[in-house]
């Protein structure tokens, strides 16, 4: 299996090919993908495209959800720490 | 004056929350009496603009007065009424939209309005988003925008603070001389004020309150997609015709970063099933002003039906027919904005003094002496 880099938060990120945004970002430890309304963070519930609670923003398109989406070289992903 | 007086609203919308506050406030007794929660008819599912509006010179005395009241009001208000003053921007997309622009600055002025006109750069500078080629627009900054439950919460709060009583689940099944019957009881009181909004005829007959449906959609939160409510000039002619069914460009950020995108009405009666064909006029139509909207989600959409009456203006003022009977309702899309201004009329003429304006315009019994009841 080989790696790749994705960008989190600015932060470069080696992880496995074919793995899921949310996969990536978990196994980094990151665990606060977005807020909610009223600031909690919030992350993958579901895993299957159902609960929006994973959403992240990808190449700068906002509330796409990280379980459904497969990582690629140079990708940029924010999660809620962007925003904070 | 009204010291020991015994007052019931019927209805907990933001019409007969904010009846409650100003009857409470003037020493009487108020017991509001809901059928199902506060807030929860058309207040509910309305949009919350504080607007003024020019439909008719009665119509824009009494959105420029309430808009006052809520100006008043604004710092009574807690964060839950999430009201911003983002202002109105009336788009006009030709050049005779452009004059009448032109027109409505004039009219505005003389009400008291502050309102700027923009020039097609000075709008595509103000909303980015907007599509090219649009002629300019007038920009109303006063005009707000207020989370309706919320706001009606906070009135109903002003009004159990000065002694008033909320009973929801509370179904009034007949309205009588000087009292109102419920399942089980009546309860006796002075004056009762019929704010039952769309079900307002079914407890006094003859007003000419017809259920008018519209819908709207809420996207997820896209922080400063837009700063202004913004609505197309045609808006006014879309709400105004009574025509069967009729879209509108009309966006509000709300605080959460959402976007609240209307509009349409449809007379149906009482069918609020979504009209999928008028849903995707109305995104259509909103997507052709602000073409960025495509690639935003929405994650809800919705129908809700306003208190319609067929002369445009709401029933504000004494019922002669029934003692004690007043009305506050058939304010169509506009009972956010007018609440308050209703709520003061009302007030001023029980406690027997000078209305800010001329509240004959807006009394019900213009509906009997025009023989027009329903």
């Amino acid at each position: 299996m080989s790696a790749i880099n994705i960008i989190v938060d600015g932060r470069t990120l080696a992880v496995e090919e074919n793995a899921t945004v949310a996969v990536a970002l978990l196994d980094a430890r990151e665990y606060a993908f977005r807020t909610s309304v009223s600031g909690e963070a919030r992350g993958p519930l579901c895993g299957m495209g159902v609960c929006y609670e994973c959403r992240v923003t990808i190449d700068g398109v906002p509330h796409r959800r990280a379980c459904l989406v497969v990582v690629a070289a140079g990708m940029r992903i924010e999660t809620a720490a962007a925003r904070a | 004056m009204s010291g020991s007086s015994d007052a019931i609203v019927v209805g907990a919308g933001i019409v007969g929350a904010a009846c409650a506050a100003a009857l409470a406030r003037d020493g009487w007794r108020v017991t509001v009496l809901e059928r199902s929660f506060a807030s929860a008819g058309t207040t509910s599912v309305g949009m919350g603009h504080v607007v003024a509006m020019d439909d008719s010179p009665e119509q824009l005395a009494l959105t420029a007065y309430s808009a006052r009241l809520w100006r008043e009001l604004a710092p009574r208000l807690d964060a839950r009424s999430e009201l911003d003053v983002c202002g109105t921007l009336w788009v006009a997309e030709d050049d005779a939209q452009l004059d009448a622009v032109h027109a409505k600055r004039v009219v505005y002025a003389a009400a008291g309005i502050d309102a700027e006109l923009l020039d097609a750069a000075e709008l595509a500078r103000a909303e980015p988003r907007l599509r090219a080629g649009l002629r300019g627009a007038l920009r109303v900054p006063a005009d707000s925008v207020v989370y309706p439950p919320g706001a009606t919460l906070r009135l109903l709060e002003f009004a159990r603070a000065d002694g008033a009583t909320l009973r929801e689940g509370v179904e009034v099944l007949e309205l009588l001389p000087n009292a109102v019957r419920c399942a089980g009881e009546t309860i006796r009181a002075d004056v009762v004020v019929n704010a039952a909004g769309t079900t307002a005829p079914s407890l006094t007959r003859g007003l000419p309150i017809v259920p008018r449906k519209g819908h709207l959609a809420i996207t997820d939160r896209y922080p400063r997609f837009c700063r202004h409510q913004i609505v197309e000039l045609g808006y006014l002619t879309s709400a105004h015709a009574m025509t069967n069914e009729s879209v509108a460009f009309n966006i509000q950020p709300r605080a959460t970063g959402q976007l609240l995108i209307g509009s349409s009405r449809e007379l149906v009666g009482w069918d609020a099933r979504i009209n999928h064909d008028i849903l995707r006029r109305m995104l259509e139509r909103a997507a052709s002003f602000m073409p960025a909207l495509r690639d935003l989600s929405v994650i809800r959409c919705w129908t809700g039906f306003r208190p319609a009456t067929t002369d445009k203006l709401p029933l504000i003022g004494r019922w002669e027919p029934v003692p004690g009977l007043w009305i506050a309702a058939g304010h169509e899309g506009l009972g956010i904005t007018t609440s308050l201004a209703t709520a003061a009329l009302i007030a001023d003429q029980l406690a027997g003094r000078a209305t800010q304006i001329d509240a004959t315009s807006y009394s019900p019994m213009r509906v009997l002496s025009a023989g027009t009841a329903a």
